[in-house]
């Protein structure tokens, strides 16, 4: 029966779709509801959202094969469904005097919308919708400090960028049905061949994947977009739109790009380096808390191609733990620089200094989550960064892994520079005050501190992912 | 018979410890340290509990000594093939290691009863120790090489937190980042070293590791002997790799520069990590895998020749300093050179005399060593210095501290019947028998070591008189009597049948004590401390004539031969200005001066509406567009099967 399936296998866009359309019924009606209810409310349908995508996971195709679930899928979706809710908790501060909160919502479900199309393509055109869905409204809600130059800036450079990806990543979609005939997922490993016109188009749609994820040189967006967007937005940006892509990248090459492994392989193993080491040298010298976070945050997807090279299922299930790690680590670090930036627009490494003095409890959020994003147990990167490598060097390639390794010391090197801003430096100016939250950025940030202490000492949770994990 | 619960519990009972005082410890107040002390004393009674049981009752089958491994739970699988457990080894060298790990720990909590006294954060200082204490026993126990991984970045991470104690102080800070950035630099190695071993092996526990890797008709073992990169077998990197991340932790030359700087911590730290146990983490770490490394000719050597040149090196150097944390500094660094040479000779001669001598050495060590770093701790807490220069005929005002500074110079310079002196003794014998110069070098190294710590002594104890004025004693009985019962230990370890215990192949090795063989060593020893008595019991201008007259090698060692200065040219010259200025530069010039309408590479300045970034956009699409060409380029030439 068609229809009940449809119902529990799109089930997680259906609700999803539910929230959108709820809030722009809200929107248009004729009362108007403070922004404090607005987001009470949001944060609720959040969270329903989050939980009602543990209900029942299934496995099934749908109009035929363009859209496939199963629990793997399922679990991405809830990462994303779990970063969006913790990025909306921690957006609190700035929202709630924003004259617009409806609209920030629309938009930003809208995105998350289109990446679970993405994620759950079985057919490149599916995938496209799904990008495109994703990208656009994104570029809106860059713009959404509506009152500063630098956030349009950021919005038109996205939008830019990611429309000259999305035509090169559409390029290479045709040549592949030029060569193929198809474009379906489950046809085209066995119609490639590698000829010359097929790398092509690999590259190109690599190309596409890589300016989604900030991999060098495709990532010149990143430092910029994220320097002028609200710090919530590149929050998203850096966790849940990096997140769906890396997960729809995996599935590309682990199961449609097989047969041209040993190319991809080199490509992997190029950008990689040259992403970890651009991004980490680049955010050595950094002043500003955003932008060291957008180096850093490039330079994290580097680690997550060592882990893709792995081209093994212990490889695809590092890189979705690491992702799930990740999300709570960058979030407990942009979740500070958000609430620091509404409520003192302070940004820069310098007004971090003596923070701990006036803020004990944002300085461990931040300290755990740099730990953590330095691979230095027993926060939860570590785990994370470790499996990543072992995966990495399944395949043998010391250069990479050495690389891979040095990097994690250069890394550590600046986040300890802002650890240290916080903790031991003496102010020489006046000191951030003690800054009063709400308890929804409580929340938000409790969660990724608990997540990032504990998540590396439940082993079930990365064999549960290994179980469900795609094969090479 | 002991129980597997008190091997757990001599883990988990100092991280309770470190939860208690994290958590609460502002609520003790004054009272967090007896908090501290009381946890310590009970984790030091399981140890020896269970340290006991193995020697004594249920570590040998038939005479021999057999690894244990009482706990372990298989924490999750990563593949198929490999598994990541959680457990605790007891063997020899575990049982030992916690002994010898808690009860220092507990001397150093005792005595910071009384030297931290009236310290503000001294819950948060408590916690810290009880943190590096619980990562400390859980790298020796750790049964498996992730499992020690994990614990040994912890001990990374709470020395941190201990040598930036006092963070009012930007030198304790610096010192901290450096220590830290230094062994994460030197760990970074020992990573690889895993990533290859394990990936051989197939397997990350200690034991299935040796196992396979030695057994050479297994596949294993063929694989990574046949694996090569730049003409070097994979097993030799392996090793290499992993004891340089042992290197680093125990400040072994060149990754050594840290562990003098480190001396900005607490002083009773410095004697817990910098002394007795974190530094001693990189034998340890070679003594676990050791069947591993005497397999292999070419890491044995490295780890030989690298314990050699620490040894001569920071003896020299020592003679030279006048903090008298740093003199004490360069002498643990110069004794953990003795470890590892031994170490390096352990799988030679009698039954592996070395790798018995090495241990033995460590075990001896940490008694004297620390009780050397509680002395300085209270001759520093009564002076308010650290340079020798304020010092001089303390004996007088201290009597306890003189005499167990005393028994320890003793013992440090090896002579009998002092505990140093039957664990170099076995060290030296070791190099006699590989080879003469290795021997001459090691007994010229051992005379350096009597000069410079009588030295140390006579200028802090005797040289002049002094007049100390509104001082406050020797200090509290929590200080006097860890110096005591550590004085007691560096007269008495040296009579522990060591070789009983720790051997190389789990039978018992006899040790004996050649008296023919004994009289260069004390001679050269006693002609070290005649020398510095000469020199420095009195005061006179003979160091200074001498100083004169030695000249530039004076100067040399003084500046610590200039590593320090040779790493900040690397780092600062060729690493900053070769890659950081450029990436700054292309940082300032193309990405930030896209973001500020700044000028552009090209030149083109003009107005800030003018520079408002089209331009660069359009570079950043060149860049992209120019990645994917490369790209393409580079794949069709060495990838495209066939045309299409």
């Amino acid at each position: 029966m068609m229809g009940t399936q449809f119902f529990w296998l799109a089930k997680q866009e259906l609700v999803l779709a539910l929230v959108i359309f709820l809030l722009l019924i809200i929107k248009t009606g004729s009362r108007t509801y403070s922004n404090t209810s607005v987001l009470n409310l949001v944060n609720a349908l959040l969270l329903v959202n989050f939980l009602a995508g543990f209900i029942a996971p299934a496995d099934g195709i749908l109009f035929n094969e363009m859209f496939h679930t199963n629990t793997l899928v399922t679990i991405e979706k809830n990462i994303l469904n779990l970063g969006t809710l913790i990025v909306s908790m921690q957006g609190y501060e700035w929202l709630k005097t924003h004259k617009h909160v409806i609209e920030f919502y629309v938009l930003l479900l809208s995105t998350l919308m289109g990446m679970f199309f993405m994620i759950s393509a079985g057919h490149l055109l599916m995938f496209y919708l799904g990008l495109e869905l994703a990208s656009i409204p994104l570029a809106a809600l860059a713009n959404f400090d509506l009152a500063k130059r630098q956030s349009s800036e950021a919005a038109f450079k996205y939008i830019i960028s990611s429309a000259f990806s999305s035509g090169l990543l559409l390029f290479g979609i045709s040549l592949l049905f030029g060569t193929t005939g198809s474009l379906l997922f489950s046809d085209l490993p066995a119609l490639l061949t590698g000829g010359p016109l097929q790398i092509f188009a690999l590259v190109l749609l690599i190309a596409g994947f890589a300016f989604k994820i900030s991999a060098v040189p495709f990532h010149w967006w990143t430092a910029d977009v994220y320097e002028g967007a609200p710090v919530t937005v590149s929050a998203y940006l850096s966790v849940v739109s990096k997140g769906a892509a890396v997960f729809v990248f995996v599935y590309f090459l682990y199961l449609v790009a097989k047969p041209m492994a040993a190319a991809w392989y080199t490509i992997l193993f190029i950008l990689g380096v040259l992403t970890m080491l651009i991004g980490n040298l680049f955010a050595v010298r950094q002043q500003s808390v955003k932008r060291l976070l957008a180096f850093s945050s490039i330079a994290q997807a580097g680690f997550i191609l060592v882990g893709i090279s792995g081209s093994s299922q212990a490889g695809s299930a590092s890189v979705v733990y690491f992702i799930l790690i990740y999300v709570l680590s960058n979030l407990g670090a942009f979740g500070v620089a958000s609430v620091v930036s509404a409520l003192s627009g302070k940004e820069s490494i310098n007004d971090y200094k003596g923070f701990y003095r006036t803020n004990p409890f944002l300085s461990w959020v931040m300290a755990i989550a740099l730990f953590s994003l330095a691979g230095i147990p027993p926060a939860a990167g570590f785990f994370g960064k470790f499996f990543l490598l072992f995966a990495g060097a399944g395949k043998g390639n010391y250069a990479l892994v050495i690389i891979a390794a040095l990097n994690m010391v250069i890394a550590f090197y600046y986040y300890l520079r802002l650890v240290r801003a916080m903790f031991f430096d003496r102010a020489d100016q006046e000191p951030i005050p003690s800054l009063d939250l709400n308890w929804y950025p409580k929340i938000g940030l409790g969660i990724c501190l608990v997540g990032t202490l504990l998540l590396g000492f439940f082993g079930h949770v990365y064999e549960h992912i290994y179980s469900i994990s795609i094969p090479f | 018979m002991p129980h597997p619960l008190h091997t757990a519990l001599v883990v988990l009972l100092p991280l309770a410890g470190f939860v208690l005082l994290g958590l609460f410890g502002k609520r003790f107040g004054s009272k967090a340290g007896l908090v501290g002390v009381l946890v310590l004393a009970l984790t030091t009674i399981f140890a020896s509990m269970t340290a006991g049981g193995y020697f004594f009752s249920n570590g040998t089958v038939s005479g021999v000594f057999r690894p244990l491994k009482d706990l372990s739970f298989t924490w999750l699988a990563f593949s198929p093939n490999i598994k990541i457990e959680i457990g605790t080894l007891l063997d020899p060298i575990s049982a030992m290691m916690i002994v010898v790990v808690s009860f220092v720990s507990l001397m150093v909590h005792l005595f910071s009863l009384g030297y931290m006294k009236g310290e503000e954060r001294l819950h948060a200082y408590y916690a810290y120790l009880s943190l590096f204490t619980f990562s400390m026993l859980g790298l020796v126990l750790s049964s498996n090489i992730f499992q020690i991984y994990m614990f040994w970045e912890l001990v990374g991470v709470s020395s941190y937190l201990l040598i930036g104690f006092y963070f009012q102080k930007p030198s304790a800070v610096a010192a901290a980042k450096k220590a830290f950035i230094v062994t994460r630099f030197a760990d970074l190695g020992f990573l690889i070293g895993i990533l290859v071993l394990s990936y051989y092996a197939e397997t990350l526990d200690f034991g299935t590791l040796i196992q396979r890797l030695t057994d050479t008709q297994s596949s294993y073992s063929v694989g990574i002997t046949a694996g090569s990169f730049m003409g070097i077998s994979a097993l030799t990197w392996g090793l290499v790799l992993v004891f340089a991340g042992g290197a680093g932790k125990s400040a072994m030359f060149p990754l050594h520069i840290w562990l003098p700087d480190a001396m900005e911590g607490p002083t009773p730290v410095s004697a817990l990590i910098h002394a007795a146990t974190m530094v001693v983490a990189g034998v340890f770490l070679v003594a676990r895998l050791f069947p591993l490394y005497a397999f292999n000719e070419v890491a044995l050597k490295v780890v030989t020749m690298t314990g050699l040149i620490s040894a001569m090196f920071a003896a020299v150097i020592a003679c030279t300093q006048t903090d008298i944390k740093r003199v004490l500094a360069y002498s643990t660094m110069s004794q953990i050179g003795y470890m590892m040479f031994a170490l390096g000779l352990g799988a030679k001669g009698e039954y592996g005399l070395g790798y018995t001598a090495s241990l033995f050495h460590l075990f001896t060590h940490a008694f004297f060593k620390s009780l050397l770093f509680l002395g300085a701790g209270a001759i520093i807490h009564l002076v308010h210095s650290n340079d020798m220069k304020d010092m001089g005929g303390l004996r007088k005002f201290m009597p306890i501290t003189h005499i167990s500074f005393l028994v320890a110079c003793l013992a440090i310079a090896g002579i009998p019947p002092f505990a140093g002196f039957f664990s170099k003794e076995e060290i030296l014998s070791t190099a006699y028998h590989d080879s003469f110069i290795f021997y001459l070098l090691l007994l010229l190294t051992s005379g350096l070591t009597a000069f410079y710590m009588f030295r140390l002594y006579f200028s802090i104890f005797w040289r002049r008189e002094a007049h100390l004025h509104g001082h406050h004693g020797e200090g509290t009985m929590t200080m006097k009597l860890p110096l005591i019962v550590l004085m007691l230990c560096a007269v008495l370890a040296g009579f522990v049948p060591f070789g009983h215990f720790v051997s190389y192949n789990g039978q018992p090795l006899e040790m004996h004590v050649d008296l023919l063989f004994s009289i260069a060593p004390v001679l050269i020893a006693l002609a070290g401390i005649g020398l510095a008595g000469w020199l420095y019991k009195s005061e006179n201008d003979r160091p200074h004539s001498l100083a004169t007259a030695m000249g530039g090698f004076y100067q040399a060692a003084y500046r610590k031969f200039y590593i320090d200065e040779l790493y900040l040219f690397v780092t600062k010259k060729i690493l900053f200005n070769l890659v950081g200025r450029p990436a700054a530069w292309i940082d300032r010039h193309i990405v930030n001066g896209a973001m500020n309408g700044l000028a552009s590479v090209t030149g083109s300045i003009s107005s800030a509406i003018k520079g408002l970034q089209s331009g660069k956009l359009q570079q950043y699409i060149l860049y992209f567009f120019a990645g994917i060409a490369l790209l393409t380029l580079l794949l069709i030439y060495r990838f495209a099967s066939m045309p299409v």
